[in-house]
């Protein structure tokens, strides 16, 4: 079965730096880390000490709250440090990686029920990967969603092709889809001017969805309000289909293996092109970063800035290398043409060049002022919500308003468009977030 | 220099902290902010107050020139001078640029004044605001009134609310209002849209009263024959040599404008045309009624109805927030200038008190429809 969702608004930013499919590098892992703070609403509980040996798919932490969410090893080896931060926050579990790689056999049996499947990931540390909406938290073990929803494609910015990451994975996608359809009905939605050629295009026992439009279209959350909008006290759970994957692959083989085609991707990467990696990979292993750059994993609009002393995170399949925009223009704004400025208004002259791809960097562009210019914030964005009604509810902390204006269907990386667009430079998802934030609190 | 002075002094805990607003306004007015993105989206877009501001002031531009012309053009007509373009012009320029440099010294002051108290950046708002006020009034009107009007329209319709982009009415708009009801002498009847001052020919000269078309044909002169009103013919009216507000006159320059903010995207086509077609409706129902015998479209062209409908109706914080909301309160603006025109005896400008109150209604009309919108979403809900 086959539905058709064809989204107008958005906008596909252009920046330079996209990654060639071709494999650049693989990186035989060395030093990986396993960080916490990949996961929303986790209060890590430590499982291991330094020097303690793992293999990979041992856990390593737990969920403090509830400890049958494990989170483990992708690595066999030693565990060589502990990171804290501030207050002795776990920041990262390090591992150094053994010359002979040793996994934990988690079987290769089918899962027949739905706790079966749940106890699989929990196992496997694999739990963390599925989101529950609304909210965008880690999902609950304890629950079941109506649906589970998985975006195959991705239209963020310069973004991994997931049709040549996952090329090869049809069968373990199928495997997770299988397992993950004991729980809730699987639906998937597929890139429409791809949908022949994708690898998702021939799974069963899941609905599926032919999207098509400019970014946020391959957004996960933006797909549900189309097709399954979340209702006050209704669960929708999601899934990488990296991850989903990663679990038909456990089912497959017994083994967790997380290694996958990092998409390294920027105006200041030093070679673009995919790098096969683990999550935790140390930056530095994936790419050269030299100079004062920003190295943000995942894309420019949600990535998390990691620092080039950083690791690759749990979800991420691609880095992406900003120069920080510390100079300053002279009279950039009363310019009548700005030709390495872009910009989807139509008070610069971008509209000229549309296929011209820009070597962004991370200058804001202005200073914060007061939401003036408002309308650009629907023109991004494609749900049927009024974003600055629910923006000014989350900034005002008023729940009734939220729940009204929509915030069971938003996580920020649907409205992370906004950030870009606003002639205020307000940073809409800090709000969104600061909203979801206070809606957990008081709805608990 | 400005980079020079920067450090230390007016940094936090520096000296001259108290004028860091200012300070960054003439700084980054030179070079855009050296600031990189904390949070949320790493790039952002090159579009910032700054640039969607100074759009608006390019589309006034035509608008403010050519009523540099037609205020010499309006002189030199009725008094018999017999100017060439360039004296008329000049003469306009003139008169029109202490009007220009009043509206900004006052309003800018207070700007960076109320910028400086809040510890905010100095917001743009501003530059439209001074370049609209001088082209909305007649241009003999005295300057201590101008400075009246403007510092009394940014403290108690901008300041008081918050800054730009919390205000509830059109600050320009609140000036002019202010001082057409302080100072109805200098602001409305048949004498005031001729400059006459600084002609020393005409010292001693007494003014000659000319009534702007406006007025005309509210007294029922129009000659259903020619389809002139008064003197002035409809081309006339159409190109903008008539009498009134310097920048209200000309149709082709507030075009001009007009496609500027459209092209841009600054300003909403949506309130345009539907304040456009709000007019029309009530323009041909009053001929219907009787209440005039001008045809509907004069009223667009007559007056400020479309200077107003162009770039006092659209300022985006003031007017609905909505797209359906857009098109309801730009009809109803279009709609009850010309009621106010056709069915009040008093006075025969409509536009501004029609924007203010529309103004004051947009909120409402976005809770209508926003409301409108949930509760679907509601229904929706519930049949899923």
């Amino acid at each position: 079965m086959s539905n058709n969702l064809d989204l107008k608004k958005g906008l596909n930013i252009p920046v330079k730096g996209v990654a060639a499919p071709e494999v650049i590098k693989t990186v035989v892992p060395d030093i990986v880390a396993v960080k916490p703070t990949d996961f929303k609403g986790l209060v890590p509980r430590l499982l291991v000490k330094e020097g303690d040996a793992v293999k990979a798919g041992s856990p390593v932490m737990a969920d403090k709250q509830r400890p049958e969410i494990l989170f483990t090893s992708p690595v066999s080896g030693t565990v060589c440090g502990i990171v804290r931060g501030q207050k002795r926050k776990l920041l990262a579990v390090l591992v150094k990686a053994s010359e002979k790689q040793e996994y934990i056999d988690f079987g290769t049996k089918a899962p027949a029920t739905a706790a079966d499947t749940k106890q699989l990931l929990l196992n496997t540390g694999l739990w963390g990967a599925l989101i529950q909406r609304p909210y965008g938290t880690m999902a609950q073990p304890d629950t079941t969603p109506k649906a589970i929803f998985v975006s195959s494609f991705n239209t963020a910015p310069l973004a991994a092709d997931v049709d040549f990451t996952l090329r090869e994975s049809l069968d373990d996608i199928q495997a997770g889809v299988n397992a993950l359809a004991k729980i809730a009905p699987v639906h998937i939605s597929i890139c429409k001017e791809k949908a022949a050629s994708t690898p998702f295009h021939r799974v069963e026992t899941a609905t599926l969805h032919e999207v098509s439009g400019p970014h946020p279209a391959g957004n996960v959350g933006v797909q549900i309000s189309h097709i399954a909008p979340i209702q006050k006290g209704e669960l929708v759970w999601t899934i990488s289909p990296l991850h989903l994957a990663a679990l038909g692959h456990v089912i497959k083989t017994g083994k967790l293996d997380l290694t996958r085609k990092v998409a390294v991707t920027g105006p200041a990467a030093a070679k673009t092109g995919y790098v096969v990696a683990l999550p935790g990979t140390p930056v530095k292993d994936l790419t050269q970063v030299e100079g004062d750059l920003r190295v943000v994993g995942g894309d420019v609009l949600t990535g998390e800035n990691i620092g080039a002393e950083g690791y690759l995170g749990f979800f991420n399949d691609q880095i992406t290398i900003l120069k920080e925009g510390r100079e300053r223009e002279w009279f950039g704004w009363a310019k009548p043409i700005r030709p390495k400025v872009h910009s989807s208004s139509w008070c610069y002259f971008s509209w000229l060049t549309p296929k011209k791809e820009y070597a962004m960097d991370t200058n804001l562009h202005g200073g914060p002022r007061a939401f003036v210019e408002t309308k650009c914030f629907e023109d991004v964005t494609p749900m049927d919500i009024f974003p600055i009604y629910l923006i000014k509810a989350c900034l005002a902390g008023d729940i009734e308003k939220m729940e009204k204006f929509g915030i069971y269907e938003v996580l920020p990386e649907d409205l992370a468009l906004c950030d870009y667009v606003d002639p205020s430079k307000n940073d809409i998802q800090a709000i969104i977030q600061k909203g979801i934030d206070l809606m957990i609190k008081e709805m608990a | 220099m400005a980079e020079e002075m920067k450090p230390g002094l007016f940094e936090k805990g520096g000296k001259l902290y108290w004028l860091h607003s200012s300070i960054d306004a003439f700084d980054t007015f030179l070079r855009v902010p050296g600031t990189v993105t904390a949070k949320g989206a790493h790039v952002r877009d090159g579009i910032d107050l700054k640039r969607v501001m100074i759009m608006v002031v390019i589309a006034l531009v035509p608008a403010a020139l050519f009523g540099m012309y037609n205020v010499g053009l309006q002189t030199s007509t009725v008094y018999g001078l017999d100017w060439g373009f360039w004296h008329m012009f000049w003469y306009g320029l003139l008169r029109m640029l202490p009007l220009f440099v009043v509206s900004y010294a006052v309003g800018l002051a207070i700007e960076f004044a109320s910028a400086q108290i809040r510890g905010e950046e100095v917001n743009e708002g501003y530059l439209v605001t001074g370049f609209l006020i001088p082209l909305i009034v007649p241009v003999d009107v005295p300057l201590w009134m101008v400075a009246l009007a403007v510092a009394f329209s940014v403290l108690f319709v901008k300041e008081v609310f918050g800054g730009t982009g919390m205000n509830i009415w059109n600050p320009a708009l609140v000036a002019r209002a202010f001082l057409f009801f302080s100072y109805p002498s200098s602001m409305s009847g048949s004498a005031v849209w001729v400059s006459k001052t600084w002609v020393p020919a005409l010292k001693g000269v007494d003014a000659i009263s000319s009534a702007t078309p406006l007025a005309i044909a509210h007294d029922g002169a129009f000659d259903a024959a020619t389809g002139a009103v008064g003197q002035y013919s409809f081309m006339d009216m159409f190109y903008g040599f008539i009498p009134g507000s310097t920048g209200e006159t000309s149709v082709i320059a507030i075009l001009i404008g007009a496609f500027i903010l459209v092209w841009t995207g600054v300003a909403s086509w949506k309130i345009m045309v539907s304040s456009l077609a709000g007019g029309l409706l009530v323009g041909w129902l009053g001929q219907l009624a009787g209440a005039t015998v001008v045809p509907c479209y004069y009223q667009l062209v007559m007056g400020g109805f479309l200077f107003g409908s162009v770039f006092m109706a659209t300022d985006p914080v003031t007017a609905a927030q909505t797209e359906t909301g857009k098109w309801i309160y730009g009809f109803l603006v279009g709609a009850l200038a010309v009621v106010v025109r056709l069915w009040n005896p008093g006075y025969m400008e409509g536009m501004m008190l029609a924007i203010l109150l529309m103004n004051t209604m947009a909120p409402l009309i976005d809770h209508c429809v926003v409301s409108a919108h949930t509760s679907r979403r509601a229904k929706k809900a519930i049949t899923a």
